[in-house]
């Protein structure tokens, strides 16, 4: 009992650091001198929506320990809602910091290339959302087929827009964070179909 | 003042005029009249404000933007054309009116702004720069800063008769 607390400790506290090292990086960042508030704020959101992004596959793979599946299930649908307030708050800030920039990424019309990753994503997870919403009305294997083609869409897409960017993130730490959430989510979505393969031989 | 910036488009352009001229024996002024004027890029005109006045200088300065205009067709430096230029900076943001400013070309067709160090805003160290005065086809510029420590950036414009 005492060994394995100690390594759910390990654990959480070695996820939430890598979790906060980009954040704490980034509020160093000097461009957020020449930056006001609204901006900034659009900024954070999205760095803490990609260090949430860590958390949703290693909580539903049950890489966390010292939770209980139902517990850690709960938690990743929360951080789902989250995500969505965040990339809600991100595009928000940004259209508010310069409407024209905002609205060419959403036609698809930007000269940035790392736009169109960004938007990607975003209609993914709100779709992935939208589909959490209408799962019991879904059959389970449409909910789960569809929610990791769209997780899938989600990581790579974040990631790829992350990297492109030059902003406030750090660049190693954002590198770090990113390789980790593809890691992750992989790791996941391989065990995912272990699982399942294992449990229905007979659809082979 | 350096010379051109020397991108995929303009080299495969560049190369591809003289190698068909030199095949074909074409005369120099006949290669020259191919010069086609300058495309507005996407995004160019995203937080375009009209009339900005000319300056001396935008703010603290520290920042060089420069380029050169001149005419479709012929290449003739154009001189007096009036430029404008804006973009996020380390005082202010793109859509500030401070971060408008002016400038006229000289006998060369080039012209040359002093303004604040540009900083990236939306993920790139960029800035934006337009031709708007009539005489010519308006054209809007978003050229991309190489590093976003360069203390200079270029821009050039080939203007058509409007």
């Amino acid at each position: 009992m005492k060994v394995r607390l100690s390594r759910a400790a390990v654990t959480w506290g070695l996820v939430a650091a890598v979790m906060a090292t980009p954040i704490i990086l980034a509020a160093t960042s000097p461009l957020l001198q020449w930056r006001g508030p609204v901006y900034i704020a659009a900024g954070f959101a999205r760095i803490a929506a990609l260090a949430l992004m860590l958390a949703q596959p290693l909580l539903i793979s049950g890489s966390i320990p010292s939770l209980s599946p139902y517990r850690a299930r709960r938690l990743h649908r929360w951080i789902g809602g989250v995500l969505v307030g965040t990339v809600v708050m991100h595009v928000g800030g940004l259209w508010i910091t310069s409407p024209p920039d905002v609205v060419d990424v959403l036609l698809f019309r930007s000269p940035t290339p790392f736009s169109v990753w960004g938007v990607v994503a975003m209609w993914s997870l709100f779709a992935t959302a939208l589909l959490a919403l209408m799962r019991p009305k879904i059959r389970a294997r449409v909910w789960r087929n569809g929610h990791m083609a769209l997780a899938l869409v989600i990581v790579i897409g974040t990631v790829v827009h992350a990297l492109l960017i030059e902003g406030a993130m750090e660049t190693a730490s954002k590198t770090a964070l990113c390789v980790l959430v593809v890691l992750a989510a992989a790791k996941a979505m391989f065990d995912m179909h272990q699982r399942r393969n294992r449990r229905s031989p007979a659809r082979r | 003042m350096t010379g051109f910036v020397f991108d995929r488009r303009t080299l495969l352009a560049g190369g591809g005029a003289a190698l068909a001229a030199g095949a074909l024996g074409i005369p120099v002024d006949a290669q020259a009249k191919s010069l086609s004027p300058t495309r507005s890029m996407r995004g160019g005109s995203n937080n375009y404000r009209a009339g900005a006045p000319i300056v001396e200088r935008m703010g603290g300065g520290g920042f060089w933007m420069s380029g050169t205009v001149r005419r479709a067709g012929d290449g003739k430096p154009l001189e007096g054309q009036r430029i404008q230029i804006w973009a996020h900076t380390t005082e202010g943001y793109e859509s500030d009116w401070e971060s408008h400013g002016a400038t006229l070309t000289d006998a060369n067709g080039v012209f040359r702004l002093e303004m604040p160090q540009i900083v990236p805003a939306f993920g790139q160290a960029h800035g934006h720069l337009a031709y708007d005065s009539g005489d010519f086809e308006t054209v809007f510029l978003r050229p991309v800063m190489a590093s976003s420590r360069d203390k200079s950036l270029e821009a050039h414009f080939v203007l058509k008769p409007a």
